[in-house]
Formats: structure tokens, sequence, C-alpha cells
């Protein structure tokens, strides 16, 4: 007996989008990252194109943050208190990008200014030659402040900057295509939503090869099965020619993983969860690992050991040759 | 596929004589169609018809049960590919290997371990769903001496990991009385293997890297008359099982492919995020080597996640929840349905030692923030759940907490209940504790 596998047959395919720039397109960047192009569901690679390999990037902060689980300050270590140290150490780690994100306050309390932002994004673009991602603390009026800056400073280097949402998202947007860069759009968890978002974008004058969407994601346990549902409900329209639906897919299975009190914290909580350290990168890997099987092109991390485990995940995932 | 009511009319007698209650053979054909009649009131139907009628109403994945000596599992019978468009229905059984040759006193105290292992999600107690027994000694004695020293601490449907069809009799004789799943069937061994599990009427689960061969293998046994089958396709690495998992399933659901239509039996050792790509991707059993609870709880989770009904959220009963019997002087909190939101609030409350009253509004399922943003966690519907359940008779003062997600609420809050106080909580409920010791004097 012969089993004929069953091919879909996709009308369309997903944009590419290529992040950072080198000397040679007018940036300092020793490497660019392109996502995106599949004209296929995720990893089935025997049915359509796939040339990029999703990209793999590390949270960086312009400062040591205040709230982050044990497990990461013990993973980071000093390298933490500087953000370009940090960076470098991301780099080291294998990370394919740097996902800078602003705190809403300085270390002594006092809010976050646009020429520390000017300051932290130079000592960044030094410290790394990957490209990078420069996002707000996401409250609408300091993100415009520290973005603004931040953007004109890297010039030419095509970050991703960040967040677009539907209240804001026109600074941003402006300030991206005066200063060459990309946008992350960010919606919440809803198919129509990032398509309508993707098209106000558009609508500014954005190329649409500049617009990396973010549908927003929950953690394992915290709701990650309506952020899996909006992937691959937005994938499969993507495939069949809904035109607004085809950018890239960004989420962020770190910030989200390590919110919850799973990975978090490791006292106080019943003992049948099990060990602390294991069971927090099993909640990081495992929350970015469904992620990738329903169509994130770029996943962000916190921890350097999740990155590694995630790349092996992809390695995984590659057909045989 | 199911049919129509007009490819059903076409597979009866058509002679309209009213027999089976319905003034025509198309009146008949239509409620067949639509589920609201049954094939067996027409006396005229012929036998080949009623085959045809038979394997058509048969769901494209066998539903396959597994039975211990107390509980079941049942795996398979799913009809779509994304959970969006409907449901995933039969989660997939966790199993954790156990291994003859580790003696019977390791095995018995593995399976011991791993029995009593229970966790609570969401008010949802999760664990394993059984053992996989596996006869690498080779040797019948040993064999059934350790699905024996399984079976005395542990009630849960049994796999029996037995190559040959003398293992497989043995390992059935200690498990004589349930339902476990004998693994494998192969190309050289499924004649002996299909008369042990005919014997016992145990589902047989077949294993080969082939899909060609599944299929030939399935199509034999089931000439043979077993048709609780499982297929083992071998998959040992992520891309494989993507592959190979997600053919099997277009195979049975978009073709109809009846030879390869049963659930999928995997094993990804100690590669946990293996084991969870299975979980979203399509598998109906799942072994895993090894017994960590971290690990274990992250893929029960995740099962538990994946399998939820897309169109309806986990909710809890909206009503006033005792927390730590509180009296009048206690605090009131208040808070959303939705599962999660609930049990992370009440687990907190309950661990901090106070004693509280926590209002859970009818929120339609949604986290505080969703349901704000959506209009279903307003003041007016907050007041009206202080209302409807008489807090204000429990206790003798009038403060309200709400979360620090909503602090907006609080004026509105106030307008609409009259003399109460409204104290903003703070955003997360791990702080809930350190809050309450700190605002409420007891
Ligand atoms: C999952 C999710 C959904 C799911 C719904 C899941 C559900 N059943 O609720 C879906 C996809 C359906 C959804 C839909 C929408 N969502 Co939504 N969603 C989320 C998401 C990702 C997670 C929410 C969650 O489950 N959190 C976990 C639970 C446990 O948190 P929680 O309920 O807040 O409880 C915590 C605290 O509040 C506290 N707490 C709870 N109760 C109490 C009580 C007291 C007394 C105290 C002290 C503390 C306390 O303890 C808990 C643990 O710390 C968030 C973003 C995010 N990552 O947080 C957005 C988010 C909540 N959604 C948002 C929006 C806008 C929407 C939509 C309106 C979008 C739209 N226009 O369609 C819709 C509304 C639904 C509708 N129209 O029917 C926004 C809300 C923005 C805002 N500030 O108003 C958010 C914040 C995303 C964003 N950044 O834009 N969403
Ligand atoms: S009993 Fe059978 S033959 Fe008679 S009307 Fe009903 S369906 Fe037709």
């Amino acid at each position: 007996m012969t089993v004929e596998i069953p091919i879909e047959k996709w009308a369309a395919k997903v944009r590419e989008v290529t992040l950072g720039a080198t000397a040679a397109q007018g940036g300092t960047r020793t490497r660019t990252v392109t996502v995106g192009g599949e004209g296929t569901l995720p990893f089935l690679s025997h049915e359509g194109s796939l040339p990029h390999s999703p990209a793999l990037a590390l949270e960086v902060r312009d400062r040591k943050p205040d709230d982050w689980s044990p497990l990461l300050y013990r993973a980071w270590g000093e390298a933490m208190d500087d953000p370009g140290d940090w960076a470098k150490a991301a780099e080291a780690a294998g990370a394919d990008l740097i996902y800078l994100v602003f705190s809403s306050t300085m270390a002594d309390g006092r809010p976050n200014t646009g020429e520390n932002a000017r300051s932290v994004v130079r000592k960044v673009l030094g410290a790394t030659g990957l490209p990078l991602a420069v996002i707000g603390p996401g409250q609408a009026e300091l993100d415009n402040e520290l973005i603004v800056p931040a953007a004109e400073e890297a010039k030419g280097e095509r970050v991703m900057l960040g967040i677009c949402e539907d209240k804001n998202y026109r600074t941003i947007v402006a300030s991206a295509m005066a200063n060459d860069h990309l946008v992350q759009s960010k919606t919440p968890m809803d198919v129509n939503l990032s398509k309508q978002l993707v098209i106000l974008i558009h609508d500014m004058g954005m190329p649409l090869e500049r617009i990396i969407m973010d549908p927003t994601t929950g953690a394992l346990g915290y709701g990650i099965e309506y952020g899996y549902s909006v992937m691959e409900r937005l994938r499969l329209a993507a495939l069949q020619g809904d035109t607004m639906t085809q950018q890239p897919m960004l989420v962020n299975p770190g910030e989200e993983a390590w919110k919850v009190k799973e990975s978090k914290v490791g006292e106080g909580v019943p003992a049948v969860w099990g060990d602390w350290e294991r069971r927090a990168l099993a909640w990081e890997s495992v929350t970015a690992t469904t992620l990738l099987l329903s169509g994130a092109d770029v996943l962000i991390l916190r921890h350097p050991e999740t990155l590694k485990r995630i790349r092996s995940v992809l390695d995984g995932l590659r057909a045989p040759a | 596929m199911p049919l129509t009511g007009l490819e059903i009319y076409k597979l009866l007698p058509q002679t309209n004589c009213k027999e089976c209650g319905y003034p025509t053979c198309l009146a008949f054909a239509m409620k067949l169609a639509a589920k609201q009649a049954e094939l067996k009131a027409c006396p005229y139907v012929t036998d080949e018809s009623k085959s045809k009628l038979e394997a058509a109403s048969a769901p494209p994945i066998r539903l396959i049960e597994l039975a211990g000596a107390d509980g079941s599992i049942q795996v398979g019978n799913e009809t779509v590919l994304f959970r969006h468009e409907k449901t995933f229905y039969h989660r997939p059984g966790l199993f954790l290997r156990l291994t003859d040759t580790d003696g019977v006193n390791e095995v018995k105290r593995k399976a011991a371990e791993a029995e009593g292992y229970r966790a609570d999600y969401v008010g949802i107690a999760l664990g394993l769903d059984g053992f996989a027994v596996e006869a690498k000694s080779g040797d019948p004695a040993a064999f059934k001496a350790a699905v024996e020293a399984v079976q005395s601490v542990s009630t849960k449907p049994l796999i029996l990991l037995a190559g040959t069809a003398d293992l497989a009799k043995a390992g059935l004789e200690a498990a004589a009385g349930t339902r476990p799943l004998i693994h494998a069937a192969d190309r050289d061994n499924w004649q002996a293997m299909a008369e042990a599990a005919k014997a016992a009427k145990a589902p047989l689960a077949i294993r080969s890297d082939s899909l060609d061969e599944l299929a030939e293998l399935t199509s034999s046994l089931a000439q043979a008359g077993l048709e609780d089958l499982v297929l083992d396709p071998g998959v040992d690495t992520l891309y494989k099982s993507l592959f190979t998992l997600t053919s099997l399933r277009r195979l049975a659901l978009k073709k109809s492919f009846r030879s390869l239509g049963y659930p999928i039996i995997t094993f990804p050792g100690n590669d946990t995020l293996l084991a969870a790509e299975q979980i979203a991707k399509y598998a109906g059993m799942i072994v895993v080597d090894t017994f960590d609870p971290a690990l274990l709880y992250a893929l029960l989770v995740l099962r538990q996640n994946i399998y939820t009904d897309p169109q309806k959220p986990i909710q809890v009963q909206p009503g006033v929840y005792e927390i730590n019997t509180p009296d009048k002087t206690a605090p009131v909190l208040v808070t959303t349905n939705f599962s999660i939101t609930y049990f992370a609030v009440a687990n907190e409350v309950e661990g901090s030692g106070w004693p509280a009253w926590l209002v859970v509004t009818d929120a339609e399922g949604m986290s505080v923030l969703t349901a704000w943003a959506a209009g279903k966690f307003d003041a007016e519907r907050i007041a009206k759940a202080v209302k409807t359940h008489n807090i204000g008779e429990k206790v003798e003062h009038q403060k309200l907490i709400i979360p620090g997600q909503v602090a907006v609420l609080s004026g509105e809050l106030e307008e609409e209940l009259p003399g109460w106080q409204i104290m903003v909580g703070p955003r997360e409920a791990v702080d809930i504790g350190s809050y309450l010791k700190a605002m409420w004097q007891r």
C-alpha cells in the first residue's frame, strides 16, 4: 500500500522583514537578521518555502530591573549592572537580536529621560554587532519621550522601535520613518485588531517590509491557549492571501513566563511543583516552543539557558537534508 | 465523512412503506443525517447499505479506551486540525515508563511515587494517566512480576511494552481484569500479537517507521477482527514528529483514510520539549522516561491549556467564597470569575492566613483587565454582586477591596454603593498578604 502524504497548497507567503544594517547598508551592525518569508505552516518544509529560521532575541534593560526573578539575577550576574555588558553577554549567549527595553524610572527613582535613552542606545550599539529592538516602558507619553531620541541616535541602523499600540503609534511610526527604522505593532490577542493596526501604520506611509506584528501572548497556564490560537489563525489567513496578516510575528514568552509565580518564586509554592530552577526553565522553554509551533518568527527570551534550549529545538525542527 | 440526507436516501429501499414512522424514505434519511433517528427503525435496509452507513458514521480517528483496575482514559476521536476550528476533545494520556530489569522493588517504588502525584491547577487535579511497563529483560516471569508490582500500588491504566506475544501474554495475565494497551505488533510478529490482543480484548499498538507499512498492518489486523488499534510511527525528532503526526491527522480528517484513522503513541524519552510539541501537535498517548514533578507539571498544564474549549473559558461559579472561615470583621475582596484569576487570588489569600470574603462577579469568565476592557467588570456589575449576595449583612464594616488593575473604578463604585469605602488593592495577587497586613485593622 502506498500512502500519499496530503499536501496543502498555499496561495501566499509571509512578508520578509530585515532587521539591522551593516556598514555597506549605512549602519554599523556586523550582521542582519531576516525573518518571515514562510510559504507554509510552521516547519512543514515539505509543502512550501521556509527561507529563514525564527530569530531568538534576549531582553536587555537600560538598567538592572528591580523585580525580576532571583534566578535571572543569578544567570546574568554583574552583566546586568551595565546595558553594554549585558548586551555583550547576550550576544555571547547566542542571541540573534538584542531586545533593549527602557525602564520607566532611573535607578534613583526619577522618571527616565530621553537623554538617558540616547546614551544607552549608543552604548549598546557600541557593545554588540547584533541588530537591535528599542522598546519603551509601555506608557504612551513616556514611550514617545524616550523612543524619539533613541531613534535619532540609532539612525540608519534599522532597529525595530516599539511598542506601537492602537492608542499610541503615530509618534513612534513617524520617528521610525524619519530614521530608517522598523516598528513593532502590538495588539491584544485578536486577529482583526492585528490587521487593523498594521493597516493604520501602513497608511501613515510605513512600508509593510518594515512592520513586525506582535499579537500578544500569555504564559503557559496563564492564557497561552488564546495567543496560540490567534497566531494559528493569523498564519492561516496570511497563507490564504489576506495581505494585512502577512507580517512576521513576534511574541514575548520571556516576559510572560517570568512574571508568573511558577517561574518567579521558589518559596511558598506547592511541593508538587518540583525543583524551582528546572520548573522555571521548563516554563519559559515550553511557552516558547509552543509559540514556535503556532507561527512565531521572533521570540523574546530572558534566560540564557532557555535560549540554548530553544536553539536546539529549532535545530530539531529542521527537516533532514 | 458524515453523509448528507440525499446520500443516505440512495442507500435506503426507497419504497416509502412508512414502517419507520416517517412518511417517506427521504424524510427518514433527513432525520438520520440530523442524527434524530436510528437506522434500525427501518426493517428493510440491506446489509450492504447498513455497513456503508455505519462506516460513514464512524469517527475519522477511532476512540480507544484503556482501563485500569479503577479509572480509564479515552484517546482519539478528534475532529479538527486546529483547536480554534472547534476544540480538541481527548487529552493525550501521559504515561511513565517503568522497566522490569529495575527489579520488583524499584518498579514498585517508582510507580508508587508517581501514582500519588497530584497537582492542582485552577481547581483541576492533574496527574499522570498510567504506566508503560517495559519487558526489557525478555523474561516473561520477570515481566509478569513487574506488572504485578505496578498493580499492587496503582489502579491506573497500563501499557505493556512487550516485544513478543509470549511477553505480552505474561503481562496480560498479570493485568487481568483491566484493559491495557499492548505495544507493539510489527511486520514480523503481528499475527501472534493479534491473537494475544484478541484473547484479552485489549487494544494493540502497531509499530513501523513507514506509513505504508502501518496502513498495511492495520488493514490486515482489521480483517482479522481487531479494530482497537494505536499507531506508533517511531518519531524521534521534533521535525519527524511534527511532519508525521500532522500528515496522519490530515489523512484521517481530510482524506477519510480509514486504515490510518487511529490515535498515535509517542516516546519522547526525557525530551520535555518534544513531549510539549506532541501535546500541541496530535499525539494520543505520550510515554515519558523520568518522573520529575518540575517538568511533568509544565506538561500537564500545557495539555490542560491546549485542550480547553476555545468557546468556553474555564470559569468558576460567581458568588461569595469564604476563605479561612471569615467573620464579620474580615475583609471583603472582589474579583472576576475567570478560573485563573479566581485561583490566583483565592490561593494567595488562603496562603496568607487571612480570613476573607471573596466576591466573585460574573465577568463572563474573563480576567480583570480583559473584562474591564470588554465592559464586563464595571462599577455597576460589582455593585450588583455586592447587593445580590447581601455582603452588607455578612460584615459589620463597609469596606470593599478592588483589584489594583482597576483602580479607576473606585470613584464610580462609591457612587453605586453609597456608604461603602472602596479600597484599591495591589496589582498582583502575590502582594495581597502584605497589603492586608499594612492596610487592614482586625
Ligand atoms: C488572555 C487575554 C485575553 C483573552 C481572554 C482571557 C480571559 N478569559 O479573560 C482574550 C483573547 C479573549 C482577550 C480579549 C480581549 N482583551 Co485581553 N488580554 C489577555 C492577556 C494576554 C492576559 C490576561 C490574563 O489572563 N491574565 C491573567 C489573570 C490571572 O490576571 P488578572 O485577572 O488580572 O488577575 C491578576 C491581578 O489582577 C490580581 N487580582 C485579580 N483579582 C484581584 C482582586 C483583588 C482584590 C486584588 C487585590 C488583586 C486581584 O491577581 C491576579 C494575579 O496577579 C492580557 C495581557 C497580559 N499579558 O496581561 C490582555 C489584556 C487584558 N486584554 C486587553 C484587551 C483590550 C482585550 C480586548 C478588549 C481586545 C478587543 N478589543 O477585543 C478583548 C476583550 C474581550 C471581549 N471583547 O470579549 C488589554 C486591556 C487593556 C486595558 N488596560 O484596558 C490587555 C491588558 C492587553 C493589552 N496590553 O492591551 N484578552
Ligand atoms: S421503513 Fe425503510 S423502507 Fe419503509 S419508509 Fe422507512 S426508510 Fe423507507
